[in-house]
């Protein structure tokens, strides 16, 4: 007796330690003064995008470096809108949910849809708040000592219009050894011919070039009527050279030569020189003056455009704010861009290549802007409006490659470089779904969702009443107490963790009243089956427990595993229902270890419960038992019920 | 099944007082229902639920949302709704001059109109969601709008179908593990794609339409499914754990084991559907469509399939398997002499004075021998015949 005795004094500890957890989830509560759960925006009104990522090769994994440099330009757009509590998260592996509260989802949609603008503007005037000098310069590549380093300019004969049929183009390739150490066993290889026909051999006058020096090699291709139905001939080479101590210190470099038609680079030269001899009006340096940062304003590509230096920028450099000139360069012309510390250097630097148009248009635009006084001898890169950098041109770069340097870090050069190769978003969008739920609806939404709950909560009560009289009352606390730990613990994720009931997390929720009351039929089934084999109630809820513990802790882990499962792999809203389901399978087990089955203990003490009274749940006839009292052959425990 | 695996009722006792309950009669085996033995009727039902369930789903096909076709959906309120609502809408939203609008008007609950069209671009659906604000007298922020792309659908499908992949081998590991024993998981999973088979087929032949939130009711329902099997399954193995080498065979053991569970699962199915018709009826009455009628309906539905597969399918699936094993046939031999013997006997002594054969006891010393619990009273008696 005395280890029965000792086993019933337990039951008391564990309900106080769970009552106090209570309270201290209240207690938090209270302090943090937050009483409501987050909602989500389908019971609170808002709009949610998702969107899905296409891998460039059109199938596949998305890159998740990508997805995020995505995310970010998303976000960075979104806030522009100055929309408060707006999120942007990426979920499962390639998408991207937006969602914002109270917003007419129209320019949500069409902000988050559209594709970044990447371009090239001329500087005109540049002010701040302090003078700064432009930190940043574009120049040819820095080239380390000691060894060759190659590079190719690639120029046709013609350039700007395809021959007819049967013509000739002569290609040239300038190859320039920057290095400080001679180039020897000089090869040229073509790759990524785009003709038709077969590119000659490419000759070069000499196999070896020294220090500084240049060598013109040449080769020449025949044009094929499909190549006038194409439009273009493109030639890519690699130039390949050994360095002179003999070792194979190799230095290659591709470029590019297009070979349009007539119009195309042609016209797009002549426009630029329009465009770099534009200079503001008096109305525009007015207009200019007036110009706050968050105005907004029009970008449109031939005209001027006011726009300040983007806010992650310029706490690393300064904020300006700039008169542009016209669009000079599109972001869509620029091939490469990359991040990197150079050999022999410090410092990082951002090195970019465009493609032959972009090139072309490159060269003939530093060409100008090299000569310029400051400011106008500055690019400003411009993304979505903001201005990422303005690097000073020193010299005209001729080929379409160059190198951009001053005051970087690891991360401004790394996000300058992606914002280039990206020039929009690092992938293509497909809008998978967008959800604008009215305020109006959200009300009705949340409203239903309560009512359901309410009775929910109703009915299971009153089925309890009708089969477990008085063991209602302790259906009924469990209930509330597993309520009021949800609520508390649903409150608090939704501080803490940003998590927000939905709808659907609302029905997992009242699901889960059933799931919980579920655990309480198989405790109390098992306690009279115990009850009727003989045994005292006091003992039969300590031996019913014994043997319905094993039953609801397999049970919950079952739901368990399908709300960690649907969580994992389910998208949207939908989510939220696994999540409070699986939530609260959790309460419902520490409930009915910590809360329900203590104080069923300490219920069965009383002479109501314990001797089975009428109305108690547990009396005789209730339970079968009256027919069949008889003393029990091992005798342990006397029948109460006798 | 043979009829040596037949539980017939014992007969009445006549000292038993009426207010015995009946869950009661059905736990001590005086009220016993032969859910084992007459298997092959619900075998026969299911296996008909099945087909046309398949048959359905090939004819008449899933009536799938705009989740998973793709296509603009858009809701607003209406003051009253009249008989001309619908036509007046559809005008309205073909006159907005949006081309190709593929127009659906629908009414939802008692004051909510519903249009869908096809997939439109901001633009378009800017214009369309202005007609539908000036038709209904109020402004476009009210008007609630949802856009599906074309690939959603197909996404949505691929991870459920990925979840219930994963759910299924878990589960089947999980089982293995605790039932240690491979034929009660596998009459659990057999149970489960039942439920499954079913539910699906419930829909395709009542045209209930189908969303991402029926999904995953339907995943849920899994959950549900397995809860009460593993009730059921829990109370056979505690009962066929020792079972008695002569006494009675494991069909009998196992059919017990259903009565005496059957009342636990009557209830924890009450219980578990009550708070899903709450939902149903908020889904389904207050708001008239979305994700809580989706759910509400799957969970509904399924749930119910669920607690008859388990009662109904599972445990005589799992008798069979058992059954065919030649341990489990020459111990239900031994038994079927053993009774042989016994009526023999018991035939010998019609003479005797009058006394019931059968008397419900129910003093056993463990709920692990809750079906044998009879015995020690007919054994005693069957010697005292012999040495008579």
């Amino acid at each position: 007796m005395a280890a029965v005795s000792s086993r019933r004094r337990r039951p008391a500890v564990t309900l106080i330690s769970f009552l106090v957890v209570v309270v201290i989830l209240i207690a938090i509560m209270a302090f943090s003064h937050t009483w409501t759960p987050k909602l989500g925006l389908d019971l609170r009104g808002g709009t949610t995008i998702t969107l899905t990522a296409i891998n460039s090769t059109g199938s596949g994994a998305v890159d998740q470096a990508s997805l995020e440099q995505a995310r970010t330009i998303i976000e960075q757009r979104v806030n522009s809108l100055g929309v408060g509590e707006s999120s942007v998260t990426t979920t499962g592996n390639n998408q991207i949910q937006v969602s914002a509260p109270n917003v007419q989802g129209d320019d949500l949609v069409a902000m988050v849809g559209q594709t970044a603008q990447l371009e090239f503007r001329r500087v005109y005037q540049m002010t701040q708040a302090t003078t700064y000098p432009p930190t940043q310069a574009i120049e040819l590549p820095q080239v380390p000592d000691s060894t060759p380093v190659l590079s190719v300019v690639s120029t046709a004969d013609p350039l700007d219009a395809l021959p007819p049929s049967g013509g000739t183009i002569t290609f040239s390739f300038t190859v320039t050894n920057a290095g400080s150490g001679s180039a020897d066993s000089l090869s040229l290889t073509s790759s990524d011919f785009t003709g038709t026909g077969t590119l000659s051999d490419i000759t070069c006058p000499q196999t070896s070039i020294a220090a500084g020096a240049q060598v013109v090699c040449t080769a020449t291709y025949t044009v094929t009527d499909a190549d006038v139905t194409t439009g273009s001939v493109t030639a890519t080479v690699t130039a390949t050279g050994v360095g002179s101590d003999g070792t194979t210190t190799a230095t290659s470099q591709a470029s590019l030569v297009t070979v349009p038609t007539a119009s195309d680079q042609a016209s797009r030269l002549t426009q630029l020189t329009t465009e770099l001899g534009w200079t503001p009006s008096d109305q525009d340096n007015t207009n200019f003056s007036d110009f706050q940062c968050n105005d907004s304003m029009p970008q449109v590509w031939d005209q001027p455009f006011f726009a300040c230096t983007r806010a992650d920028v310029s706490t690393s450099s300064g904020s300006y704010k700039y008169l542009l000139g016209p669009r000079l360069i599109e972001g869509n012309l620029v091939t490469t861009a990359s991040a990197g510390i150079p050999q022999n250097q410090l410092s990082w630097v951002v090195t970019l290549s465009f493609n032959s148009m972009g090139g072309a248009l490159f060269a003939s635009a530093t060409d100008t802007l090299s000569t310029a006084t400051s400011p106008t001898n500055q690019f400003a890169i411009v993304l979505d409006g903001k201005v990422i950098s303005a690097p000073v041109v020193n010299e005209r770069i001729p080929d379409g490659s160059a190198q951009i340097s001053g005051s970087f870090t690891q991360e401004t050069a790394t996000n300058l470089a992606n914002v280039l190769k990206y020039g929009s978003l690092p992938l293509s969008f497909e809008m998978s779904n967008v959800d604008t739920v009215s305020a109006t609806l959200g009300g009705d939404q949340l409203t239903a969702g309560l009512i359901a709950g309410a009775i929910g909560l109703l009915l299971v009560v009153i089925y309890s009443i009708i089969y477990y009289r008085g063991l209602t009352v302790l259906v009924f606390t469990s209930l509330v107490m597993a309520g009021l730990v949800t609520y508390s613990l649903i409150v608090l994720l939704g501080a803490s963790m940003n998590f927000a009931l939905s709808l659907p997390g609302l029905a997992g929720a009242i699901v889960a009243i059933g799931v919980t009351a579920d655990s309480f039929v198989i405790f109390f089934e098992r306690v009279r089956d115990e009850a009727r084999e003989g045994r005292s109630i006091r003992t039969a809820v300590e031996t019913g427990w014994q043997k319905a513990r094993r039953t609801i802790v397999v049970a919950d882990a079952v739901s368990l595993l399908s709300a960690v499962i649907l969580f994992i792999l389910s998208i949207g809203t939908i989510k939220g229902f696994a999540f409070t389901l699986g939530l609260t399978t959790l309460v419902d087990l520490i409930m009915i270890f910590f809360f329900t089955k203590p104080l069923m203990s300490l219920l069965v003490k009383t002479t109501f419960f314990g001797t089975g009274r009428r109305g108690s749940g547990f009396e005789a006839e209730h339970l079968g038992i009256a027919a069949t009292r008889r003393p029990r052959p091992r005798g342990l425990a006397t029948a109460k019920e006798a | 099944m043979s009829d040596t695996q037949v539980l017939e009722p014992t007969p009445a006792t006549p000292a038993k007082p009426k207010r015995v309950s009946f869950a009661h009669r059905l736990w001590t085996g005086e009220i016993s229902y032969n859910f084992v033995g007459h298997s092959r009727w619900f075998y026969m039902i299911s296996a008909v639920l099945i087909l046309v369930s398949i048959v359905s789903l090939l004819v008449r096909g899933l009536d799938l949302g705009i989740e998973f076709r793709g296509g603009s959906n858009f809701t607003v309120s209406v003051a009253n709704v009249t008989s001309t609502t619908l036509d007046d809408f559809r005008t309205a939203v073909i006159d907005s001059g949006v081309p190709n609008l593929d127009v659906t008007v629908a009414t939802i609950g008692s004051g909510r109109v519903s249009i869908e069209t096809r997939a439109l671009d901001v633009d378009e659906q800017i214009t369309v969601r202005e007609a539908i604000a000036e038709k209904a007298g109020t402004t476009a922020e009210k008007v609630d709008y949802q856009q599906i792309g074309a690939s959603w659908g197909k996404q949505v499908t691929r991870q459920a179908a990925i979840a219930l992949v994963v759910f299924l081998i878990l589960v089947a590991f999980l089982m293995g593990i605790y039932f240690r024993d491979w034929k009660m998981a596998l009459s659990a999973l057999v149970a489960l794609l039942h439920d499954m088979i079913i539910t699906v087929g419930i829909y395709a032949l009542v045209g209930f339409t189908v969303t991402p939130a029926t999904l995953t009711g339907l995943l849920t329902i899994l959950g549900y499914s397995l809860y009460d099997t593993v009730v059921v399954f829990d109370k056979v193995r505690e009962n066929t754990a020792n079972l008695d080498e002569y006494k009675s065979t494991y069909a009998e053991a196992a059919n017990h084991s259903v009565n005496q569970v059957l009342v636990r699962s009557i209830n924890t199915t009450v219980i578990g559907v009550l708070p899903v018709a709450a939902i149903l009826f908020a889904g389904a009455f207050i708001l008239g469509s979305g994700p809580l009628e989706d759910i509400g309906l799957a969970l509904f539905v399924g749930m119910i399939i669920g607690a008859y597969s388990s009662i109904f399918i599972a445990t005589p699936l799992l008798t069979h398997l058992r059954m065919g094993e030649p341990g489990m046939q020459q111990q239900a031999m031994r038994v079927a002499k053993r009774r042989e013997k016994l009526a023999k006997a018991e035939a010998a002594v019609k003479a005797a004075p009058a006394e019931p054969v059968f008397t419900i006891e129910t003093t056993s010393t463990s709920s692990g021998e809750s079906f044998t619990r009879q015995q020690p009273v007919k054994t005693a008696r069957s010697k005292r015949v012999k040495s008579s």
